[in-house]
């Protein structure tokens, strides 16, 4: 099936350790630079789309950023995982003719030292945030033990991964040296100083097999997304970067974070999911010619190139280091804006701004004629991804 | 002069779970077995992912098992774990089948391993909560 929707704005705010404004401040930015880049005024915005996990809400979006009417709005659960899920929401209103122009975004202040907004979640770490009594399950089995943060969970899946694969740590690190690289041409992003393997290898251990530099950022930022219809998108003043196709899976016994219970750790939701995007697009992994894989953390870059059909599963390590996934001569150039390793770490919505990118050919890490670029959220949790492409069909 | 009372993350038990934790506390480590079609599950869920039926009965475990997978976590940690660190996490599958997530104890870190056999004991956080926890088995040790 052809598009029925493109993305024809995107915006976001100064990325930053301590923006020193509220995450409502970050969003009304991120949000009046995307409809600015769009081309088109508040008052025609009529859809809103968010991250269930965003402190900003729809009437208060709308009260503030002079929004007359919202006509759809939406929300997807989650966080890193939910990143594709808002654009197949914004795809699914302009389908169902419940809007015609719709706001996607993300604002995010997480930086150790930003506090600006009164927010309960706002500045700072939200799992130090949580009590001390846990009701919830399967956290309640988890917590007590000292498993408590994203970083120590990935841990899990991480050491099991390179157990079963034969996956080493310079596997890791090759992933975070080359969203480095990536980075470092892009103003934007906030860590722009190279990084060797001897860098990655004596940085300090967060939660072994994990180092410093397999973690994504703590910061400060906004972005956000304009999805239009294709007819509308014609008449707008930027190259219209069009859906192709959008996926959501939960598989078989998926437990989000401390997903440990399946037989196989590794028959995961982003397999389940690639299916859906390529054959919904009618496309194949070798017509794809940027990836953006959801990377809070190394192991999953690795683990999403496999998934995705990029190479099989096992090889993710081999693939990186034989430098696929760099810009500008691996076979699928991948976080080409530094991804939330070095950009920022805004729940992926940045892997979606470079995605656009990369279709209109500005990004700084440019793929030559990029015509079909995949996006896809967080993995090991309810996923999901989509598919861009330059031409409706 | 009043101590400060030392921070610590404890589960609350529910409907599911309850007897989980009164099993623990006696020192049985119990699984879960479904209602309807009899499979073992862990950690204990209202209803089972193979049949979706909502009753369930409690088996024990004979307490043993291998490490499936294990972490060993630095700082940033929260106050309840601060004198821990470096502490480990692992994930154990029980002789039964299913998995679970605990500490591996009497054991230092640098011997973790993946298929190291452990079995269980139990360590008392609260009054009412006792922690499973593993170390290593007689004759790995
Ligand atoms: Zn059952």
């Amino acid at each position: 099936m052809p598009a029925q929707s493109a993305i024809v704005g995107i915006g976001q705010t100064q990325f930053s350790k301590k923006i020193g404004i509220s995450e409502a401040a970050v969003a009304y930015q991120a949000i009046q630079n995307a409809v600015a880049d769009a081309g088109l005024q508040m008052k025609d915005i009529d859809g809103l789309v968010r991250y269930s996990l965003d402190t900003n809400n729809e009437w208060q979006l709308a009260y503030n950023l002079g929004i007359p009417q919202l006509s759809y709005f939406a929300v997807a659960p989650g966080g890193g995982n939910a990143g594709a899920n808002t654009i197949q929401l914004a795809d699914l209103g302009i389908k169902g003719g419940l809007a015609k122009n719709i706001v996607v975004f993300r604002a995010r202040n997480r930086g150790k030292q930003s506090s600006a907004g009164p927010g309960q979640f706002e500045g700072g770490r939200p799992w130090e945030k949580m009590a001390t009594q846990v009701r919830e399950t399967p956290k309640k089995f988890h917590n007590p033990y000292g498993l408590i943060a994203a970083v120590q969970e990935m841990a899990m899946i991480a050491r099991r991964y390179m157990h079963e694969f034969g996956i080493t740590y310079e596997h890791f690190g090759h992933v975070a040296i080359t969203e480095r690289a990536h980075a470092m041409r892009n103003p934007y992003a906030m860590m722009r100083e190279p990084i060797t393997m001897e860098d990655y290898l004596s940085a300090r251990w967060i939660a072994e097999p994990l180092r410093l530099f397999d973690c994504c950022l703590e910061t400060d930022g906004g972005a956000a997304v304009v999805v239009t219809s294709v007819e509308r998108a014609k008449a707008l003043k930027q190259k219209p970067a069009y859906i192709l196709s959008t996926g959501n899976a939960n598989v078989f016994m998926t437990v989000p974070g401390t997903n440990y219970f399946k037989p196989s750790l590794f028959s995961t939701e982003s397999a389940a999911v690639a299916e859906m995007v390529y054959g919904r697009a009618g496309v194949k992994p070798k017509d794809v010619d940027a990836a953006m894989i959801y990377d809070a953390f190394t192991p999953r870059v690795l683990i999403g190139l496999e998934d995705f059909g990029f190479c099989k599963r096992g090889e993710g390590g081999d693939f990186v280091a034989e430098g696929n996934i760099a810009w500008p001569n691996g076979s699928i150039p991948t976080n080409t804006s530094g991804g939330s390793l070095s950009e920022i770490y805004l729940h992926g919505f940045n892997l979606i701004t470079e995605a656009v990118r990369q279709i209109r050919g500005t990004s700084t890490s440019q793929v030559k004629d990029a015509e079909v670029v995949l996006v896809a959220s967080g993995n090991f949790s309810p996923t999901s991804a989509f598919i861009l492409g330059s031409q409706p069909s | 002069m009043t101590t400060q009372p030392k921070s610590i993350v404890v589960p609350v038990p529910s409907e599911e779970d309850r007897e989980y934790w009164a099993g623990a506390k006696e020192g049985k480590l119990l699984i879960q077995k479904c209602g309807g079609c009899g499979r073992l599950r862990n950690f204990p869920s209202m209803g089972c992912p193979h049949c979706g039926i909502l009753k369930w009965s409690w088996v024990q475990s004979k307490g043993k098992g291998k490490i499936y997978s294990w972490i060993v976590v630095h700082p940033p940690v929260l106050p309840a774990f601060a004198d821990k660190v470096p502490y480990n996490v692992i994930l154990v599958e029980l002789e039964e089948g299913t998995r679970i997530v605990s500490s591996l104890v009497d054991c230092p870190n640098e011997k973790i391993a993946i298929g190291m056999p452990v079995e269980v004991v139990f360590e008392k956080l609260t009054e009412e909560i006792t922690l499973p926890k593993f170390r290593p088995a007689i004759g790995a040790r």
